[in-house]
């Protein structure tokens, strides 16, 4: 049996339910952060796969590409908005920051 | 002076007691003399009205002048064309003098009143009323129409209805002015008809409009029967205001206002005001009418001298005497004799004036006492007061070199005149009984006021004369009360100017219903003067007649009044005793007011409590079975309000509220909530999208 889009996308949809339960279930905000990656890279696998056996050129490893850029860049936002959560709330429990204004 | 110069001068003196009225009326508490406001505009007027008499006289002698304008235009009306209302002022000879005459007097109530007055808690209030007062006389005065007639009319009620009840805290005094009040409103129901049928058929209040529409034959609905009927409806308003039989009630009660009120409303205010209506509407009275007026005049004038005898209290002595001659002057009317009844009511007005001032003098002097018993002797203590009251009281019984004098012997001739042409001897023999009953109750009066010996010794001990300011007012009306401002000569009065400027106007009615001496004789229809000579020497005779019997009833009276009270030789009270039953009858005044009070008082008490009942019962019942009713509605209404309308407004707020609560619980704040959400609508959304 050799290895085919479906186990790709199959591989894919494991990846983003992981990283969703990640999102929906962790307190910490750096897991919550870790599974938005796994979101993210579940859906480069997603591009990669399909542009891989479609008929769509590069475009798809191109996205995937702009994707693993851009979630540099969320990366280092994100984890700079939550080192000032923590500055201001002492904490990075996110069940705990529900206040909008203070 | 021109005409409307003149004309203006008579409207500003006509407004003039109304200025001070206003004045005194909103500001009086705030001036401090406030008499002076009041008095300074009767002086203006008094000195403006004689400006207006001497040139009225001078230079208009026969001219009426009349200012006149459209007061309301109805355009014109169905059936009745062009309809409008005129007003205006009318100056003759007639009114200009009696203006003249109500400032005199006028003038010298108020300044009578200063010290009469002083330390009434309503002083300015006072001489505000007295303003308005002289102020709605003069429009009576000086109108040249009915309606405004009426108008000034029912002011002067009002204003005498003030007046009479300015003590109100007294309840007599109270009762006094609501009897005025009410007594004179039944002759103004006469009056007012007159009014309405005159109207109705001429469309014109204006008096001479109607004098002329009557003197060309064109008489009221056709008929002369409302010809006579219109003229005895009008004088029913004189009834009440004059206070003639049967309305003379009221005027004895009037007492009980302040004396120089009662001066003003005996003299030349108020009951003037029915005299000067009757003179006023002379000339459209029928024979029958003329007839009617007299009676009515001479029994007044009987039926009060007679009460007066009796009384004990000064004013209502004065008042009896005040009806009395009243009534001569209505009879004098009706007997056609128009000049003196308008000279006795200007010779009237100053000598009853001053005998009221100078009961108010000697009631001021002896501490409110009003009661002759308690005086005497007092001639002593108030000499002045007494001499100024002995004048009067001479002119009132008409001795010669008084003004009343020639004014009395004139009536008295005119009703011997007039017997002797109709052969009413009823008048004439009526007014000579009573000229001697004057003589003797007014010198009765004096005799017990002013001589003998004091009978009240404490009151008399304090007893004092009067002030400067009460004095002056009698002096000159004592003066006044001399022949000489009316004649030359003490006899006869036809020399003097009074005679040559007040004409007697012939009568307008047509020829089959006036008294022929009345009409219009050919040979003088230039001037006013009407009489035929036949009549002019028959009056000239009946009057030295007149004059002889009339100086003995005088001198009659007063003899018997100086055997019984100054000598004493027949006693008072033996004489009472004697004839008690005449002398009650006397006391209680004709029971009059007993009569009244059981008969027309008693039915109005007993048909309002009928009325009341009715409106107790049946239109109260009415009115609360409605209010039940409505309550009934309203409370079943509000049932319905409270549970079913507002049960619907309540159960979709706590139907809102419920789901409130449960939809609140999604929002939490957290962030990871909201995103299962967001994945649950995507998941439910892409089973949707699947399905279609």
């Amino acid at each position: 049996m050799s290895v085919g889009l479906y186990h790709f996308i199959t591989l894919s949809a494991i990846l983003f339910s992981m990283g969703i339960f990640a999102v929906l279930t962790r307190k910490n905000a750096i897991q919550v952060l870790m599974g938005i990656e796994l979101i993210l890279n579940s859906a480069n696998i997603n591009f990669v796969a399909f542009a891989r056996y479609g008929n769509f050129g590069y475009n798809g490893q191109i996205v995937a590409l702009f994707v693993i850029i851009l979630a540099a860049a969320e990366a280092a936002i994100a984890l700079a908005i939550v080192l000032n959560i923590y500055k201001h709330f002492n904490t990075v429990n996110v069940d705990e920051i529900d206040r909008l204004k203070e | 002076m021109n005409e409307n110069l003149l004309i203006q001068l008579s409207a500003i003196n006509l407004f003039l007691p109304l200025i001070g009225f206003i004045i005194l009326i909103f500001f009086g508490k705030r001036i401090s003399r406030s008499h002076l406001v009041e008095i300074s505009t009767i002086f203006l007027g008094l000195l403006a009205s004689i400006v207006v008499v001497h040139q009225k006289l001078s230079y208009y002698e026969i001219k009426d002048l009349v200012y006149e304008f459209q007061w309301i235009d109805f355009g014109k009306v169905p059936f009745l064309g062009k309809l409008g209302i005129n007003l205006g002022i009318q100056v003759d000879n007639v009114s200009a003098i009696m203006m003249l005459t109500v400032y005199i007097v006028s003038f010298v109530v108020h300044l009578f009143s200063i010290k009469y007055m002083e330390g009434d808690p309503r002083y300015s209030r006072y001489f505000a009323y007295l303003g308005l007062f002289t102020f709605s006389m003069l429009g009576i005065v000086l109108t040249h129409n009915f309606l405004m007639m009426y108008i000034f009319w029912e002011l002067v009620g009002l204003s005498s209805y003030l007046l009479i009840g300015f003590w109100f805290e007294k309840q007599s005094a109270a009762d006094a002015a609501k009897k005025a009040f009410i007594v004179n409103r039944i002759g103004d129901i006469g009056f007012f008809l007159g009014i309405l049928i005159l109207f109705a058929h001429y469309h014109t209040f204006t008096f001479s409009e109607i004098f002329s529409q009557i003197s060309q034959g064109n008489l009221p609905f056709n008929s002369g029967s409302v010809l006579t009927l219109v003229g005895i409806l009008i004088f029913c308003g004189a009834i009440g205001k004059s206070a003639q039989f049967p309305l003379h009630v009221w005027l004895p009660d009037a007492m009980e206002g302040p004396t120089p009120v009662s001066a003003l409303i005996h003299a030349a205010t108020m009951v003037a005001a029915g005299v000067y209506l009757v003179a006023r509407i002379f000339v459209m009275l029928t024979s029958d009418a003329l007839l009617f007026i007299a009676s009515i005049g001479a029994i007044t004038a009987f039926i009060s001298a007679t009460i007066a005898i009796t009384q004990t209290d000064i004013k209502r002595i004065l008042a009896y005497s005040t009806v009395s001659q009243l009534g001569y002057m209505i009879m004098s009317l009706g007997v056609g004799a128009y000049f003196f009844a308008f000279l006795h009511l200007i010779t009237h007005a100053f000598f009853k004036a001053g005998l009221f001032l100078g009961s108010g003098s000697v009631i001021h002097a002896m501490h409110h006492e009003q009661d002759i018993r308690f005086m005497g002797g007092l001639r002593k203590k108030l000499p002045i007061t007494y001499y100024t009251f002995i004048i009067f009281t001479l002119a009132i019984s008409g001795i010669p070199l008084t003004s009343g004098f020639l004014s009395k012997d004139g009536i008295l001739g005119g009703t011997l005149a007039f017997a002797q042409l109709t052969g009413y001897w009823f008048f004439p023999v009526i007014g000579f009984f009573v000229a001697m009953l004057t003589a003797f109750y007014m010198f009765r009066l004096v005799i017990l006021t002013f001589h003998g010996e004091p009978r009240d010794y404490q009151k008399f001990e304090h007893a004092h004369e009067s002030p400067t300011t009460m004095l002056i007012p009698l002096i000159s009306l004592a003066l006044l009360s001399i022949f000489i401002f009316f004649s030359p000569n003490p006899l006869n009065i036809e020399t003097g100017w009074f005679y040559k400027w007040i004409q007697t106007p012939h009568t307008i009615v047509p020829k089959e219903m006036a008294f022929p001496f009345m009409i219009q004789s050919e040979i003088s229809s230039a001037h006013k003067i009407i009489h035929s000579k036949v009549y002019t020497e028959i009056v000239h005779h009946a009057h030295s007649t007149a004059m002889i019997i009339s100086l003995i009833m005088a001198g009659l009276g007063i003899l018997l009044a100086l055997i019984i009270y100054q000598w004493r030789i027949i006693s008072a009270d033996k004489l009472a005793l004697k004839l008690s039953l005449l002398y009650k009858f006397s006391l209680n005044k004709w029971y009059f007011d007993e009569l009244y009070s059981k008969t027309f008082v008693a039915f109005t008490i007993g048909l309002s409590k009928v009325l009341a009942w009715f409106d107790l019962k049946i239109i109260d019942g009415i009115v609360n079975g409605v209010a039940g009713v409505t309550r009934w509605f309203s409370a079943s209404s509000g049932l319905f309000d409270n549970k079913v309308i507002d049960g619907a407004v309540n159960l979709t707020a706590s139907f809102t509220g419920f789901f409130g609560l449960i939809f609140r619980k999604l929002q939490t704040g957290k962030v990871q909530t909201y995103l299962v959400m967001v994945l649950t609508g995507i998941i439910i959304l892409f089973f949707i999208i699947k399905s279609i």
